[in-house]
């Protein structure tokens, strides 16, 4: 029996009706608190005492399970497959209708630092977590469904168990990056006046403007602010997942990973964008990031407030010194 | 072709838990791990009733639908059997689960939790029927041998019943039907009777 034919069996139909069943469930429960029907009780997943001890065996029946194979299978897959493809097909327009946001000036030969040494790394430490976390969790969703055929339930297997540990002991590092993240960038990336300039005109993406912006566009602190708070989404909720040795219980766990996805789908999206800019949807953008400095020209087309402060300071500094 | 089930008679079961002892030994199940447990609901109380759980065996079984590495299978009797060499023992079959039937030999940080392990119905896995590699992976094959599983067999009352779904619910109906006529008779009030579980198992 193949996946298609699996999933059908939880159709639109159903939908209905577990949506409908958790209405009923939610209305009755108080009235079912006194019911003295045993079975009722149990598949409400009422607790009853056993000697085999380990997590939650004195319940029966959990009602949450196949809610949430439900919505991992159905809801979270479907909607997580849609969300990255149209983003793909998005960007891929973007490109063929805009192209890459060229220098609108010639390059002056002078360079600044735009991102130190530590910066960079911490950069590139992040991000190859976050790509390395990204294929190992599509791959545990979607495997089954695309990767099977390919190579054979064996190999396959051997593929998501590497896939697994990969993810779950890069998960904890990949907080790291993202802490140290927030403690670099967070004075750069409060919001200020210039930024509702900066998104009236699309950051210059559409048309020839170049809006005003300090040391991160408005843009840029979009994505910092989406990275902090998906990431604590994805950080908590993956240390709930990655210790199942806390015992939490099934409703948490299955809660924690339903967020999960959807925190990872968020930011998944977001990197996507993101690279796009960085990489081909930006000239300039990328050299920057990989030597650390930038020409004045691109500086002063991109982040023009942020220029002026750092000459200001140069001034300064070079009176001061006299 | 036979349907497989399981059905507990809680008018029946006394919480003696034998069928836990029968299926540890029969299939020298590791420590920490039980693929059958008994719950008893009110219990010390009035209306006290236990039921002795393990794998279900459903129908569209939900931890086969969840599982990332699509390591369960469905034998013609029935009977939900998954491969330990595919398992990567991600937990997810244990999370979609009713009745808590996987079980994990660690519980381990990381989610290194060791292959999944469940009841079998006594029916081995994917190995060669009786070889080393069966028994060790998955216990004892006594289906091949035609014979039920121990759990059920072993019990003393006859609360746990193996086989084919249809002779099961003959035998329990003959049994609802003796307890009612019994009651009626006596002038008690006739208790409901309960295919226990079977409503979330089974679609068959």
């Amino acid at each position: 029996m193949g996946l298609e034919n699996r999933l059908q069996g939880l159709a639109m139909k159903n939908l209905v009706n577990r949506i409908g069943w958790i209405l009923v469930v939610g209305l009755v429960s108080p009235v079912l608190a006194s019911e003295r029907d045993v079975w009722r009780q149990v598949r409400q997943g009422v607790e009853g005492y056993t000697a085999v001890s380990g997590p939650e065996t004195g319940v029966l029946i959990q009602a949450s399970g196949t809610d949430w194979l439900f919505i991992r299978n159905e809801l979270l897959a479907g909607t997580g497959a849609w969300a990255i493809a149209l983003t793909v097909l998005a960007l891929g327009c973007f490109y063929l209708y805009r192209g890459q946001v060229k220098l609108a000036e010639p390059l002056t030969g002078e360079t600044i630092e735009r991102w130190s040494g530590k910066e960079r790394l911490l950069h590139f430490y992040t991000a190859t977590l976050f790509i390395l976390l990204s294929i190992s969790g599509l791959s545990l969703l979607y495997g089954r469904a695309t990767l099977i055929q390919w190579l054979g339930h064996e190999t396959f297997s051997s593929y998501a168990q590497t896939v697994k540990i990969i993810h779950n002991y890069s998960g904890p590092l990949f907080i790291v990056g993202l802490v140290l993240m927030g403690m670099a960038w967070f004075r750069d990336n409060l919001f200020n006046k210039h930024d509702i300039e900066w998104f009236k005109q699309f950051g210059g993406m559409v048309g020839d403007s170049h809006p005003s912006a300090g040391r991160m566009n408005a843009g840029e602190k979009a994505w910092f602010w989406l990275l902090m708070l998906a990431g604590l989404m994805v950080s908590v909720t993956g240390l709930l997942l990655d210790f199942p040795n806390l015992e939490l219980g099934r409703l948490v766990i299955q809660t924690s990973h339903v967020l999960h996805s959807l925190a990872a789908f968020l930011l998944i999206v977001g990197a996507l964008g993101h690279i796009y800019i960085g990489t081909i949807g930006t000239e300039g953008a990328l050299q920057g990031m990989i030597n650390g400095k930038v020409d004045k020209s691109w500086a002063r087309q991109h982040h023009d407030l942020w220029l002026k402060e750092i000459e200001s300071n140069e001034k300064e500094s070079t009176h001061h010194s006299k | 072709m036979a349907r497989m089930k399981f059905l507990c008679d809680d008018e029946r079961c006394i919480e003696c838990n034998a069928c836990i002892t029968a299926c540890k030994n029969e299939n020298e199940v590791p420590w920490g791990v039980n693929r059958r447990r008994v719950v008893t609901i009110n219990d010390g109380q009035p209306g006290e009733t236990s039921i002795s759980v393990a794998c279900m065996h459903c129908s569209d079984a939900p931890c086969a639908q969840v599982c990332p590495v699509d390591c369960f299978y469905t034998t013609p009797d029935g009977v939900v059997l998954h491969d330990k060499d595919l398992c990567i023992g991600c937990g997810y079959c244990f999370y979609a689960c009713p009745f808590g039937a996987p079980q994990f030999p660690q519980d381990g940080a990381f989610g290194n939790r060791g292959k999944m392990d469940k009841c079998t119905y006594c029916a081995g896995g994917p190995e060669e029927d009786h070889s080393e590699a069966e028994f060790e992976k998955y216990g004892r094959n006594r289906l091949a041998e035609g014979k039920l599983p121990l759990c059920a067999e072993m019990c003393s009352t006859k609360a746990l019943i193996a086989g084919d779904g249809d002779v099961i619910s003959r035998l329990f109906s003959q049994r609802v039907v003796q307890r009612q006529l019994h009651e009626s008779e006596n002038g008690e009030p006739t208790k409901q009777a309960n295919l226990w579980g079977w409503k979330t198992a089974y679609k068959d």
